[in-house]
């Protein structure tokens, strides 16, 4: 994973520093995710059995992390079988190299594309460009992003950050044949890109998507989506290019009963998504390569902790629900995962030797409303504190903090400590000086008690 | 060492040791319901698309109803075949679901190919009650994986303005489905 995403030099809390000062983003932000959070309550509601079906889920993926290498060539199997090719990448050069050839070998040098994290992880789009092959987003929101030269901020809408009015100065400004009168009403928006699109689509012979499941028993690949530029996309081209991440697998057909229930209600808060594509290797006379893409994901599997990071199907309910990513935005993340979900994976998947990436697993209040949320039980919060933990930590903190465990080891030393805090509580100022001042900017230094409560407990113990 | 060799190899080394796990699937694989009909009929309309329950031998006529003036494409018989110029395609399907008001086609006989139900900006979908299901895990069961299927729950539709569900963007903005009982 590049982390030269969004070319953020800070860290995240100066990025959410200033994005918290865009009053017109926390609006935007804000009435998104609380839409999306009163619908997803309502539609996990109406099912009874959803903590059962939660629990299956988590199950489902563990089991198939476990297990991966072997399912994962019981899929190369079936998919070869159904006559597809499978292709597999260890980061993401050698997957951009892969599909460049793909698109190359076809003569073509236009494609268009399904939203897909795993594409934009990879950053295939730009790869594709400098050899000379244009990529044409379709979702709705993937193409406001791309039209507006902007960076996607959310799994599910890349485009959350902009409001319906913001979207039509962008369409006006960037989509040839627009209207002059256009409105700002969302079904004249979504008319306008199905105008756009439709060309397009009809004349295209190169398709590139991810997938949301890989079923290792049949070979089937599974997209769910909302606007059918997905069902486009995989039907009409003649060549199809799916290039999903390893972790995407599930052992078999019978697994899709569960998440064909987790994913939609917890993503787009509905009973279910308008359209659901399923094929099994190459259909209707197609051409089909699928590409598994490590990129990082093993490195993840090998941590005991946090390797359920791998369980994520990207529903961004996690996202949704945060107070923090409610006001910080998904740039500030400066990845292609935002919110919670990408405070644990992103530092696993590139490391944290980036100041950015170091910091994001503060991008929290461990405040826990993710956890609860996600369908697959990831505990974020555990993934977080055990993050915190790996994280580089300046010299000056190890050594306070080597000295604070050295107090805190001896009830002796302790009591010693406290007596001596008490004489000296008069001379501590409001504001901490120097470097300790980051400190007391934002919060009150405690007060320090006359006596301490083991010194009061003996006194009147002894009464 | 070829890619896909040093990832096995990379997997293997990472969950060696690791304990396997129980799959509990302690959730509902069918579902109690009274009317399945009526409880299909009304999910698929909360999705603004439009139902009609009619018996059997009214379902003819209903559809030359629905299709009068239009060109419409009939996978398997007469009709227009130019994707891009039809006005709509009348299908059947292989299960609905009545949980979650969808249909499902396997694009058998009746259900025409992947993009004759897509490109056309019409769709009128003839759904026999016995192929209603009441839920997910029951219609999992009953379809075959070898076929690409194509699951659809009402018009196209997106929530990227706002995260509001709009109806009509690329696929059929009318979706129009005939029960017949």
């Amino acid at each position: 994973m590049s982390s030269t995403f969004l070319g953020m030099p800070g860290d995240f809390p100066k990025n959410a520093e200033k994005a918290v000062q865009n009053s017109q983003l926390r609006y935007n932000l804000r009435k998104a995710t609380h839409t999306i959070r009163g619908k997803r309550a309502s539609v996990v509601g109406e099912l009874p059995d959803w903590q059962e079906l939660r629990a299956a889920g988590k199950a489902i993926k563990d089991h198939t992390l476990r297990n991966l290498d072997r399912y994962l060539v019981q899929l190369e199997e079936s998919v070869t079988r159904a006559g597809g090719t499978v292709h597999w990448a260890r980061d993401a050069a050698e997957a951009n190299r892969i599909v460049a050839g793909l698109v190359k070998a076809t003569g073509e040098t236009e494609v268009v594309k399904v939203k897909s994290m795993a594409t934009q992880e990879i950053e295939l789009n730009q790869a594709l460009a400098a050899e000379g092959i244009t990529a044409y987003e379709t979702d709705l929101a993937e193409l406001i992003v791309q039209l507006g030269d902007d960076f996607p901020s959310h799994i599910l809408v890349p485009a959350i950050h902009r409001n319906r009015s913001e979207i039509r100065e962008i369409f006006l400004d960037k989509m040839p044949k627009v209207p002059d009168n256009l409105t700002d009403d969302p079904p004249a928006l979504a008319e306008a890109a199905r105008l756009h699109l439709r060309e397009r689509f009809l004349k295209s012979k190169v398709a590139i998507s991810g997938a949301n499941f890989m079923v290792a028993e049949t070979g089937t690949l599974v997209v769910l989506e909302s606007e059918g530029n997905g069902r486009m996309c995989l039907t009409l081209p003649r060549t199809l290019i799916s290039v999903v991440g390893i972790e995407k697998l599930l052992p078999t057909w019978r697994d899709l009963e569960v998440f064909l229930q987790l994913l939609p209600r917890s993503s787009t808060g509905e009973r279910m998504n308008p359209y659901t594509s399923m094929w099994t290797g190459a259909v209707e006379g197609q051409e089909f390569h699928l590409v598994l893409l490590d990129n990082g994901r093993t490195d993840v599997l090998a941590d005991e902790v946090g390797r359920q990071a791998l369980r994520c199907i990207r529903c961004s309910a996690c996202l949704n629900v945060c107070p923090v990513y409610e006001r910080a935005g998904g740039h500030a993340y400066g990845s292609v995962y935002p919110g919670p979900i990408g405070a644990i994976l992103t530092p696993q998947l590139r490391g944290m030797g980036s100041e950015l990436d170091a910091s994001l697993p503060y991008a929290s209040s461990l405040c826990g409303a993710c956890y609860e949320a996600c369908p697959v039980a990831i505990d974020i919060p555990e993934v977080l504190v055990d993050l915190r933990a790996k994280a580089p930590h300046s010299a000056a903190e190890r050594a306070g903090m080597k000295v604070a465990g050295w107090i805190l080891n001896d009830h002796e030393r302790l009591a010693r400590a406290q007596r001596a805090a008490t004489k000296l509580r008069k001379l501590v100022p409001k504001r901490l000086p120097g470097p300790l001042s980051a400190w007391t900017d934002t919060r009150d230094v405690p007060e320090i008690p006359e006596e301490s409560f083991r010194d009061w407990w003996e006194r009147n113990e002894r009464a | 060492m070829s890619a896909r060799d040093e990832i096995l190899a990379r997997i293997g080394k990472a969950v060696a040791g690791a304990e396997d796990v129980e799959i509990p699937r302690h959730y509902r694989t069918t579902q109690q319901a009274d009317d399945l009909v009526g409880l299909f009929a009304e999910r698929v309309d909360d999705y603004r698309a439009i139902v009609h329950v009619l018996p059997a031998a009214e379902v003819p006529a209903k559809i030359d109803e629905l299709v009068a003036g239009r060109r419409m494409i009939r996978p398997d018989g007469d009709g227009w075949d130019d994707l891009n110029t039809a006005d709509g395609v009348v299908t059947t399907c292989a299960v609905a679901i009545a949980e979650t008001g969808t249909i499902v086609l396997d694009h058998g006989p009746g259900q025409g190919t992947r993009a004759q139900t897509l490109v056309p900006d019409y769709h009128v979908c003839v759904v026999r009650a016995d192929q209603i299901v009441s839920c997910v895990p029951e219609a999992v069961a009953r379809l075959a994986p070898a076929r690409p299927l194509t699951w659809i729950s009402g018009p196209s539709a997106t929530s990227d303005i706002e995260l509001n569900r709009v109806e009509g963007v690329h696929g059929p903005r009318t979706l129009e489905v005939i029960i017949s009982t």
